[in-house]
């Protein structure tokens, strides 16, 4: 659903991380625009409640360079991962041009982490978009905990065909290793759809 | 299939005229159109100190619960909704649940005028619209080409250079 603006000769490309609550999905958000260039982000916006649960989204702009005369813009949302805010997952889902799904290695949070996924399915679904085709990819994050389920688990219940590129991270170590190369995959799979259609 | 919103300059153009004249009519002192997915459409009047990228997302996003607010009282929708601060105020309607005008006020003018003001604007910018959706899907084949002839090495470098 990319948004053409021809009269300011940008592009803004809509991406999401959803996934459950407490995955990791802020701090993500966070780690990339710690790791931008300053003239390439925008302000990151984090709604928050006093618990630094995510109540409604959070928000960071960046910008790609200028190609063939236009720019590309990247927005990033986050969901609120918790169960009672699926409204709001549902909106901020409009318009999205790619998802990436955050899932928590945990073995606590496996239910979590399934029903998340069900529940994105029926989102996309909601909106008529068809998980095989729009720019998808998985995240298993929180790698450095020693209660992390093996990655082969954690394929099992979300990718067991391994339809959708998936990445290991941990978002929260100062490198974030997995957090940039997760962005960068799916803004690649956007691009490559927008050069298919065009 | 990737076919979003596209908003070509003629429609860009006029509205940016619509805001023009209404900034100057309502006494205001900024007005945004604000696309519902969260994307600026075109802004005017005093906008230098707002971080007009992040006001456009939080807008939309407001305006979006809004509607979900309505609709659990069974509403369709709240197509006008007004923020009124110290000192700065918001009038914010939505149009055609496609694009939302924001009309940003202070003790210069007042809501009477305002409100008087935007009806006006509201129609012409309906007009705008219905004229960029039969546009729409008219000119399919009008999409960008922009990413036509980009390579995987420029996709590559592309991502690369920004992170
Ligand atoms: N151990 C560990 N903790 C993480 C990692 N990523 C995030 N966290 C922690 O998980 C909690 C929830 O993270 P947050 O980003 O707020 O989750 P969100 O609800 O998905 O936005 C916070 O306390 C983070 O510090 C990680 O890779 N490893
Ligand atoms: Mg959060």
């Amino acid at each position: 659903m990319s948004f053409i603006n021809y009269a300011q000769r940008e592009i803004i490309l809509k991406i999401v991380y959803y996934g459950p609550g407490l995955c990791g999905k802020t701090t993500n958000i966070k780690h990339i625009y710690q790791g931008t260039n300053p003239d390439a982000r925008g302000k990151l916006v984090n709604l928050e409640t006093q618990q630094e649960r995510t109540l409604f989204f959070d928000f960071l702009p960046l910008s790609l360079p200028e190609i063939r005369g236009f720019k590309t813009r990247l927005h990033l949302y986050s969901v609120p991962g918790q169960v009672f805010y699926s409204k709001s997952r549902r909106l901020i889902m409009k318009g999205a041009d790619g998802v990436i799904f955050i899932a928590d290695s945990q073995r606590a949070r496996r239910e979590a982490n399934r029903i998340s996924m069900e529940d994105l399915k029926e989102n996309l679904d909601f909106h008529g978009y068809d998980i095989d085709k729009i720019p998808f990819v998985i995240q298993y994050n929180k790698r450095d905990l020693d209660s992390a389920m093996p990655v082969e688990e954690l394929r099992q219940d979300l990718n067991p065909e391994e339809t959708y590129p998936d990445y290991k991270a941990c978002a929260i170590a100062p490198e974030g290793p997995g957090v940039f190369e997760t962005l960068k995959s799916v803004v690649k799979q956007i691009l490559r759809e927008l050069k298919k259609t065009s | 299939m990737v076919s979003g919103q596209v908003i070509y300059e003629e429609e860009h153009d006029r509205l940016k005229d619509i805001c023009d004249r209404l900034v100057r009519d309502a006494l205001a002192k900024a007005i945004f159109v604000i696309d519902t997915d969260g994307q600026l459409v075109t802004e005017t009047g005093e906008t230098e100190d707002i971080d007009t990228t992040n006001f456009a997302s939080l807008i939309a996003g407001s305006t979006a619960a809004t509607g979900g607010i309505a609709d659990m009282l069974g509403e369709d929708r709240f197509p006008v909704h007004f923020h009124e601060g110290d000192q700065n105020h918001i009038h914010v309607s939505v149009i055609q649940d496609a694009l939302i005008l924001v009309v940003i006020f202070d003790d210069r003018s007042s809501l009477g005028l305002v409100r008087l003001r935007v009806k006006r604007a509201y129609r012409e910018m309906e007009n705008v619209l219905n004229n960029m959706q039969n546009k729409q899907e008219d000119d399919d084949h009008e999409e960008p080409d922009i990413f036509d002839d980009i390579s995987e090495e420029e996709l590559d470098d592309l991502v690369n250079d920004t992170f």
